[in-house]
């Protein structure tokens, strides 16, 4: 499909048009065999060891809302680019875009948020950068993060091991972020007792990778986009089917309600603090079970599984025998959330 | 969640469907339109045209309301949004309709001020903090949205705010209603009825339906269990050879309608003697416009709009798909130069829309 004549916003919300932008501009400039995955993060191997890198920039607004901030969503949004990766993150760079007339409090909040969630996340903050841009140039500041970590041994991820029967395991409610930042934003008259559920990933995973890394196959972060955007992009990439239970997946009261009425696909809702894995069908259950046993696990659920047909397409199912096709996110329906 | 699950319950969904089957005569085509696009968007969100028997066809109507408005009215709205000055307001479904050249996000992102907004009341707030700016609420929708552009008009008067002003482009539904009984390329069996419209009209005024062109009309919810139920209900009244007008929505749309809602209409809108309809064409006093004492907010008489009319593409069948005589994938553009990121015609734009409704949600063409 053709490139749109300016950037829009849609090009920055995870969904059908950031892929067109990355594909036939970036990576039509870039390609590489490092680039070309388009996964979450490089894999670059060096002396036997795999190495991960990640880079990833925050332009959410408002800059705190409830449960967490720009500040902490800068290192669990990068470090958990790693950990799907299944790296082990270790370091990270930050770099502060700061708009003159910022509080410098804010900015000193904002950094004592990222130093606490630095540390909740076993990483240092090993340099960055602060520049500096005239008032009414940036939205008070944003912050790009990279992030450095080792892959673990016996971990091998990608769509080209997924396999039809494969099972696919959600790691708890989707939604909440988005919903969170949403009504943080104060535009909408909607109120509910919700909050970020940003967290560092890598306390889930690296236990998954223990119990036996070949059996997991392939591990997003539905961040932007959703559910149904990552998932639409294994689809596109293993060109199997991907079915999955609507019952099945969790999804909170609030987030279901604030859905509801404002007309969102909980499928396409943002969330910070949680992972969806593609494993072998006969570990997914034992996967499930000690993702259960992990505090903010409990809710972990095997939400479907990869079919044959329709070939690179979502679909979910419903108990009463309904099926719909999920497709990406078209178009920028929310405000800027990461 | 309370309002919502019990109408989602597997075991009565599919005791409905086995009525559905039983009540259905397999030597009969039922040709049933849904007038709503909410109605639309469920039947896709939750599959329920693949789940009635196949001689019971949905046919998508013209109830909604960013898919009637034609291209004409919204370069119109556009061009009021090029005034620096102005600041467009516009619910969101409206962002993404393509006008001839741009749409109001594409605008938006050439630095136009176009924001979205849940509440046309919302405008007036920006208007009181951005005094130094015109406002203009882009309104549109059915009886649905009517009485909040109606109530928005009356406080910007009681508040003397005069930096606010509305482009006015509500329909009514019974005209379409009508319109479409009279076409002569179309033949219905049933009406499933406006939910969120009949809030406001309540069911009185669909007694035409049922009297002159002698077809039931239920007026349904928007839950599965609703349009099933609804869907049902039609069929029964045809086996009893009856023709009348049922409230399936009981728990929201009373008899009477919203009497505090229709007094608004009455006091801030007159009918137009006609209006375009995108597919449609020209429909008689089947529009709202402001009345002389809210002139002073009217952005048509503010900004001084041309009464612009533009075609659709040749190529896209929008008409053809509103008014039920062709499926959407059956239009030559659908899914090729006309999808829901570069919609070509309206109907592939808003989510309640037939043509986006079925493309987002349906994988498999045969299964209509």
């Amino acid at each position: 499909m053709k490139l749109e004549q300016c950037i829009e916003l849609a090009h920055g919300a995870g969904g059908k048009s950031s892929r067109r932008l990355i594909e036939q501009v970036i990576l039509a400039e870039c390609r590489n065999p490092l680039l070309e995955p388009l996964a979450d993060a490089a894999i670059i191997e060096w002396d036997k060891t795999r190495y991960a890198l990640t880079t990833d920039s925050y332009v959410v607004s408002p800059l705190a809302f409830p449960g967490g901030s720009i500040g902490e969503l800068a290192v669990n949004g990068t470090v958990n680019d790693l950990a799907v990766s299944g790296a082990k993150p270790l370091v990270i760079l930050s770099s502060w875009i700061l708009e003159a007339g910022l509080s410098m409090e804010v900015f000193q909040r904002e950094v004592k948020a990222m130093a606490r969630a630095a540390k909740a996340a076993s990483v240092i903050i090993a340099g960055g950068d602060t520049k500096v841009v005239e008032h009414g140039k940036g939205d008070g500041l944003y912050i790009t993060t990279t992030g450095y970590g080792l892959v673990e041994p016996g971990v091998n991820l990608g769509p080209h091991r997924v396999e039809v029967g494969d099972k696919i395991l959600l790691s708890g409610p989707i939604g909440d972020h988005g919903i969170t930042v949403l009504l943080a934003r104060g535009e909408i008259e909607l109120e509910a007792t919700l909050k970020t559920d940003s967290r560092p990933l890598w306390p889930m995973i690296e236990p998954m990778i223990r119990l036996e890394p070949s059996a997991i196959k392939w591990m997003r972060d539905p961040t932007r986009g959703g559910l149904a955007s990552v998932l639409n992009e294994l689809a596109h990439d293993i060109g199997f089917g991907v079915m999955i239970e609507e019952e099945l997946i969790p999804i909170r009261q609030e987030v279901r309600g604030a859905c509801e009425i404002l007309g969102l696909d909980p499928l396409h809702i943002a969330s910070e603090g949680q992972f969806v894995a593609v494993v072998d069908q006969k570990k997914a259950v034992d996967f499930q079970k000690l993702l259960n046993d992990i505090p903010g696990g409990e809710e972990a659920r095997i939400i479907g599984v990869i079919s044959d047909k329709p070939s690179g397409k979502v679909v979910t199912l419903s108990a009463y025998g309904g099926s719909r096709m999920v497709d990406m996110l078209v178009g920028d329906p929310l405000p800027r959330i990461c | 969640m309370q309002y919502v699950d019990e109408f989602r319950d597997s075991r009565l969904i599919k005791k409905t469907i086995e009525t559905i089957q039983q009540l259905a005569d397999p030597t009969v085509h039922y040709r049933i339109m849904e007038v709503c696009g909410g109605h639309t968007f469920s039947i896709y969100r939750f599959g329920l045209h693949a789940l009635i028997p196949s001689n019971v066809e949905l046919i998508h109507g013209p109830g909604c309301p960013v898919c009637v408005l034609p291209m004409g009215r919204i370069d119109e709205g556009l061009r009021i949004a090029e005034d620096p000055k102005v600041i467009l307001t516009a619910f969101g479904d409206m962002m993404r309709v393509p006008g001839q050249t741009d749409s109001p996000l594409v605008l938006k992102a050439k630095g136009r001020d176009i924001r979205m907004v849940y509440s046309p009341l919302d405008s007036l707030k920006l208007a009181k903090e951005h005094p130094k700016k015109e406002v203009v609420f882009f309104a549109i929708g059915f009886e649905t949205t009517a009485p909040a552009t109606a109530l928005t008009l009356l406080k910007a008067q009681e508040w003397g705010i005069k930096n606010f002003s509305v482009f006015c482009n509500h329909v009514l539904i019974l005209p379409a209603i009508r319109a479409i009984l009279d076409s002569p390329d179309l033949r219905l069996d049933g009406f499933i009825g406006p939910g969120h419209v009949s809030t406001v009209i309540g069911c009185r005024p669909y007694a035409f339906v049922a009297q002159n062109y002698k077809k039931p009309i239920v007026i349904s919810g928007f839950e599965p269990l609703d349009i099933l139920e609804s869907i049902l209900r039609i069929l029964r009244q045809l086996k009893e050879k009856k023709s009348e007008v049922e409230n399936q929505y009981g728990r929201v749309v009373p008899w009477e309608g919203n009497r505090t809602a229709l007094k608004l209409l009455e006091r801030v809108f007159e009918l137009r003697s006609y209006f375009e309809w995108r597919g449609l064409g020209f429909i008689a006093q089947s529009a709202l416009k402001i009345k002389k004492e809210f002139s002073y907010w009217d952005a048509e008489l503010r900004f001084g709009t041309q009464g612009i009319t533009l075609t659709d593409p040749k190529a896209a069948q929008c008409g053809e798909v509103l008014k039920g005589v062709l499926k959407p994938y059956q239009c030559k553009l659908f899914g090729r130069s006309c999808n829901p990121e570069h919609p070509v015609g309206a109907l592939m734009v808003s989510s309640e829309g037939a043509c986006a409704a079925y493309f987002h949600h349906v994988y498999q063409k045969t299964e209509l």
